[in-house]
């Protein structure tokens, strides 16, 4: 059975998922590509590329992402989550026309309506699955005493 | 990219960033139902509390190992492709898996909505590498 948890404070953690995943992914592709190619026999390369400053800053908004993403599935499904969030790739698309001045082909564009639809579809629907025993909104009680006894 | 040991690694590359994300999503996913609303865990024991109740979850640091080796594999393919075919490809397909491990792995109701939505999404994504 399947329900709906959401509230306009849930959309906007939505909305954060879609921003920083979008630009936390912009952004390492350039820091990558500002280091060359990294060889399999040399795999510390990947480790010293985390302290460039364009992968560097990727990570911080990746880890963003991670945040509300970890809470948007505590009360949401991951078949929900993962396209009500796709959005980003949509805004990068609109960006890249209408700020950056790229060309955007049509395939991109039909591209950018498929995703458009997919998320609609989504976002109509329920966003939670009900097991029966672990409903949306209470907690796991044990792991509730753990957090209570971690608290400073 | 003609040459078919390139199209090879390209997918081993693709394949290799796809099985990680999806065993990493499913596993963080279940660390959380396990947990219960993150809202209400919040009110009642703060920030700190919400955070402790995450990382001391097993399954969630399983979770995190296998988005980190996701991460790594997505690092290495952007240093040797470009971010337009390993992004879009690797995303796409990732809906599609994420989708089938979700229904059998955390029992969610995936209906005929939820799998158009992430068919819709996945060749959407597939189509901005064109």
């Amino acid at each position: 059975m399947t329900r709906s948890t959401m509230t306009f404070r849930r959309y906007i953690v939505l909305g954060v998922i879609t921003i920083t995943a979008s630009c936390g992914d912009t952004f390492l592709s350039r820091g990558m590509k500002s280091l060359g190619p990294v060889s399999l026999a040399d795999p510390a390369a990947l480790i010293h590329a985390i302290f460039s400053p364009w992968v560097a800053a990727g990570i911080v908004l990746l880890i963003g992402f991670f945040a509300s993403y970890l809470t948007a599935l505590s009360w949401a499904d991951l078949t929900y989550v993962l396209p009500a969030s796709s959005l980003g790739y949509v805004i990068m698309t609109l960006l890249a026309k209408f700020w950056l001045h790229e060309h955007v082909s049509p395939m991109r564009w039909l591209g950018v309506v498929f995703i458009t639809a997919g998320v609609g579809f989504v976002t109509q629907g329920p966003s939670y699955t009900d097991h029966g025993a672990a409903p949306a909104c209470t907690v796991d009680e044990k792991h509730l005493e753990q957090a209570e006894e971690a608290r400073p | 990219m003609s040459h078919p040991d390139e199209v090879l690694a390209t997918a081993a590359m693709i394949g290799n960033i796809v099985v990680w994300a999806t065993a990493g999503d499913i596993l963080t996913a279940s660390a959380m139902r396990q947990l219960g609303d993150l809202d209400v865990i919040r009110e009642r024991s703060g920030i700190w509390g919400a955070a402790a109740a995450v990382v001391t979850n097993g399954r969630f640091g399983l979770g995190v190992i296998c988005l980190a080796l996701s991460f790594f594999s997505l690092l290495f393919a952007f240093s040797h492709r470009d971010l337009s075919l390993i992004g879009p490809a690797a995303t796409s397909l990732t809906f599609v898996t994420n989708a089938l491990a979700a229904k059998f792995f955390l029992h969610e109701n995936v209906d005929r909505r939820r799998w158009t939505a992430a068919i819709f999404v996945c060749v959407g994504v597939a189509l901005l590498a064109f």
